[in-house]
């Protein structure tokens, strides 16, 4: 196992009878990585994506996220990521300042650190007047931005993104990509699922994922010149024509 | 412990927060302990009677009049032929007919014996058979008048008379109010709670948050306890509410203590709540959870003896019946309620139930899975 790489998967193998939605991925992803996990609906991104956050049980292979064995120690796993998931998962019935304290005191942060940390948060996000509104009012792009800064607030070493962007504006989608740079920047390691291809130019690294396999694997200026193309959207239409699953086979397990 | 306190500190916020819980918990059981009583009350009353009096004599008024004045009966109509009677009979107007055959007065004085006739409609097989039997001993008491009226009775009887007289413990006025109420607040307590924290969990499963709560460190014991005991307050307050309502409406004041009560309540809600748990662990949607839960606990209710004494049920069933936790707190709110039980008569009960709390929650923290397969 490399000393950089905080992630590490080999020939990881996700079945449900005799469909195989992820067929023996092999990947590193560097600490402090922005890593873009790129895929038509129904690629399996999702699926590798919850088999490395603890929340499905691989068939066959090895990984390890932050040092952990995703078979046999997901408490310790747990402790060291973030996640967000492609449904919209904080409380509607509670405010914005309840959710973020109830996540964060179930990763056992202390009341002095939830108190300091959401009140910077909150002046970030500008939401120091809406603090105390349910979170069911909020509009879309405020929630997904939201949900993705609880994602972060317990401080993970990691944090998973399962399409966050889905169904945001551009103007919105822009700032949220601000918040996962700024992230980056703390030393956190991203590791975002997309179908958006201006969203693989932000990322250090892209694989493209097709049928449950990895097709490609590289920083997205080496991948353009290596399918000689000019946009990341011209690799991917290259890659995905090859695609013979269609549609939204697999969502969730 | 800190991770407690913040599920706590979540489920009591979103609790209050939602009317519909609030509603559940204050107009059901006023609606349930306002209106069932009054359904469920066994005295059959209000029998629809068809006479054929083929007689037209003074006795067959006389009996008439006593049987009509008895509070039972209704006097639908008198008709000429038994089978304009079987009419009223099929059109639903009349449930019994008392047919009279003519020479009824004759026969009583001359041959010391006459015979009537009922025709009863068994469809409601209850109806029938209480009505059947008012009606005979109505008869029966008539006869005696009778008799009573042309044979002086010796001074001693020779005949050997054994007169019965019943005396009701705990309930001496046979009072059905006293004997359902308690039940009925066994029913609430018991759908209220398992229902409410079943669907709170399988609610979490579709809106998707659950997820999130999986994808934390959280200890699975954690969080069935950050559901359990919120809801295991609320159903203490449902009794509660149901207690005072049983007082305020109907008088009833247990005759042990409360606090007997309020200990098997709370060994109870642990048991059904972990009932609901189990099933929200197996449902995965809101209207799945609803369907089992609503067919279980009509079983449970069914065969808990609410309604039916368990005694007379088909012995298989009473043996399912031991299995079945609704009821053994309908037989301990009955006897506390009614008969003044206190902690050592229901020891048993108390053990029992513990012992399917323990089951059904170690069953339910077993099945709930933060990783699917």
């Amino acid at each position: 196992m490399n000393e950089q790489s905080i992630i590490h998967v080999e020939q990881l193998t996700k079945r449900f009878g005799d469909f195989t939605a992820v067929d023996a991925i092999s990947f590193e992803v560097q600490r402090g990585e922005i890593f873009g996990f790129l895929g038509a609906n129904g690629a399996g991104k999702t699926t590798a994506m919850r088999m490395l956050c603890g929340l499905s049980m691989p068939t066959s292979g090895k990984a390890f996220v932050a040092g952990f064995d995703v078979y046999k120690q997901t408490e310790g796993l747990k402790r060291n990521i973030g996640y967000m998931s492609q449904k919209f998962s904080l409380y509607e019935d509670l405010t914005i300042k309840e959710n973020i304290r109830f996540y964060a005191g179930i990763y056992g942060k202390s009341d002095a650190f939830i108190k300091d940390k959401t009140a910077r948060l909150l002046h970030q996000l500008h939401l120091e007047d809406q603090a105390n509104k349910l979170v069911g009012s909020l509009p879309p792009g405020w929630k997904q931005k939201l949900a993705f800064s609880v994602a972060v607030f317990h401080e993970p070493r990691i944090v998973f993104l399962d399409e966050p962007t889905g169904g945001v504006d551009p103007v919105t989608r822009r700032e949220f990509w601000n918040l996962i740079y700024e992230a980056a920047a703390t030393g956190i390691t991203v590791f975002v699922t997309t179908h958006y291809m201006d969203e693989a130019e932000y990322c250090n690294r892209v694989t493209i994922m097709v049928d449950g396999r990895i097709e490609a694997l590289d920083t997205p200026s080496a991948l353009k010149q290596t399918y000689n193309a000019s946009s990341m959207n011209e690799v991917f239409l290259q890659l995905a024509r090859k695609a013979k699953r269609n549609g939204d086979e697999v969502k969730t397990a | 412990m800190r991770t407690l306190r913040f599920l706590l500190e979540k489920e009591f916020r979103q609790i209050f927060r939602n009317p519909a819980i609030l509603r559940v918990i204050f107009v059901v059981p006023i609606l349930q302990l306002l209106l069932l009583p009054w359904a469920a009350d066994y005295e059959v009353r209000n029998i629809k009677l068809a006479v054929i009096d083929h007689d037209h004599s003074s006795y067959t008024r006389q009996m008439i009049s006593k049987i009509t004045s008895s509070g039972y009966f209704l006097l639908d109509q008198y008709t000429n032929s038994y089978k304009e009677a079987l009419v009223d009979i099929e059109k639903n107007r009349a449930d019994i007919i008392l047919e009279i055959p003519a020479h009824f007065e004759k026969d009583l004085t001359r041959e010391n014996e006459a015979i009537v006739l009922l025709s009863i409609d068994a469809i409601n097989g209850v109806k029938a058979g209480l009505g059947a039997s008012y009606l005979q001993s109505i008869i029966h008491d008539f006869n005696n008048e009778v008799r009573s009226k042309w044979i002086q009775l010796p001074r001693f009887n020779p005949e050997v008379n054994i007169d019965i007289r019943p005396s009701n413990w705990y309930n001496p006025l046979m009072n059905y109010k006293f004997f359902m109420v308690p039940g009925i607040l066994v029913m609430l307590v018991t759908i209220v709670g398992s229902f409410l924290t079943c669907l709170n969990i399988v609610k979490e499963k579709e809106v998707g948050t659950i997820e999130q709560i999986n994808v934390t460190p959280i200890k699975k014991y954690h969080f069935i306890l950050g559901k359990l005991i919120p809801f295991w307050f609320l159903g203490i307050i449902i009794l509660s509410i149901g207690l005072f309502i049983a007082w305020l409406l109907y008088s009833i004041v247990p005759v042990g203590s409360l606090f007997t009560i309020y200990v098997f309540a709370a060994v109870y809600l642990l048991a059904v709540l972990g009932f609901g748990l189990l099933i929200s662990s197996f449902a995965s949607s809101q209207q799945q959870a609803m369907l089992i839960t609503f067919f279980l606990f009509m079983v449970f209710i069914l065969l808990g003896g609410l309604y039916t004494p368990i005694e007379s049920m088909p012995i298989w069933a009473q043996w399912f019946t031991r299995f079945n936790p609704v009821t053994y707190f309908i037989e301990v709110m009955r006897l506390v309620v009614l008969k003044g039980s206190d902690l050592s008569d229901i020891t048993r009960h108390i053990i029992t139930v513990f012992g399917f709390a323990i089951v059904l929650n170690t069953w339910a923290i077993i099945s709930y899975r933060k990783r699917s397969s």
